[in-house]
């Protein structure tokens, strides 16, 4: 692996990691929808992914299509490594 | 719809090459309990849900699912992508080599390809989230299982995490239930 990989599958990880928080506390609130203190803790994790995802995607490209996130030139979405291919 | 994230819910390790355990984890790819089966279950019986949880859960357990499948084939591919023929034929691949080289395929470890009849939309809630539960338990089970026999600890770490997630899933089922017959008993009220 060169250096520049090993540098985007670290950046990888802590979205993966901010996300996993996301989308735990998102199934624990669709049972506990009025409880405050793990919606304020949601939010807070939505905004932190969201400033990971915009500076990855400066780097390496959208991380999703669809129109989510704008692309620079060339479209970068097809780019390796896809997701089974990144060496962690 | 479903927009595509490049990136897995979890990392995928492996300490080397390994037909035998890529063999193994394709129970969780296309077997009876698996992550398509789950993802489909799930994705299938939230239509006709009675409350807005249910169906949110549904959907957002669902589409987890469909990460964890995706985590599945990783393993997979990492497990068998720098085997050799030589260590193809002795963990006894050949069968599954001859026909799909060493692409993945969507069948259980012991070679049936996936089916619909793995999971059920019976027209009724309660007996729907019930099976969901079941469904976990069983996953878990299978986890269990595989890190049994599993001799690699990074492809072990992969699998407790995923296990994890069947208990949380559990939780989260177990509490719509609860959602859904509340939901049946105010409505009898009127």
């Amino acid at each position: 692996m060169n250096k520049k990989m090993s540098q985007q599958a670290k950046m990888l990880k802590e979205i993966m990691s901010y996300e996993f928080t996301a989308v735990d506390l998102n199934l624990y609130l669709d049972t506990h929808p009025c409880d405050m203190k793990a919606l304020a803790e949601y939010n807070c994790v939505t905004h932190q992914l969201d400033i990971l995802k915009r500076a990855y995607e400066q780097c390496y490209g959208p991380l999703a299509a669809f129109g989510s996130t704008p692309s620079q030139f060339p479209w970068m979405w097809i780019d390796e490594p896809w997701p089974w291919e990144v060496e962690f | 719809m479903w927009i595509y994230e490049k990136k897995l819910e979890y990392p995928v390790r492996v300490s080397c090459p390994n037909p035998r355990l890529a063999k193994i984890v394709l129970e969780q790819y296309g077997g009876a309990d698996g992550e398509a089966g789950a993802a489909n279950r799930y994705l299938t019986q939230r239509y006709m849900m009675p409350t807005g949880m249910a169906k949110g859960v549904l959907t957002d357990i669902g589409t987890e699912e469909l990460a964890h499948w995706e985590i599945i084939a990783t393993l997979f591919y990492k497990l068998i992508k720098d085997a050799s023929i030589d260590q193809i034929k002795k963990a006894g691949l050949e069968d599954y080599y001859v026909n799909h080289g060493k692409d993945v395929y969507l069948q259980s470890a012991g070679g049936v390809p996936f089916t619909a009849a793995y999971f059920a939309t019976k027209g009724d809630p309660v007996a729907n989230l019930v099976e969901d539960m079941a469904a976990e338990q069983k996953a878990r089970a299978t986890y269990e299982h595989i890190l049994t026999l599993s001799d690699d600890p990074c492809v072990n770490e992969t699998i407790k995490f995923l296990r994890e997630r069947e208990v949380v899933h559990f939780q989260r089922f177990g509490e719509v239930l609860d959602n859904v017959y509340t939901f049946m008993n105010t409505k009898k009220c009127f």
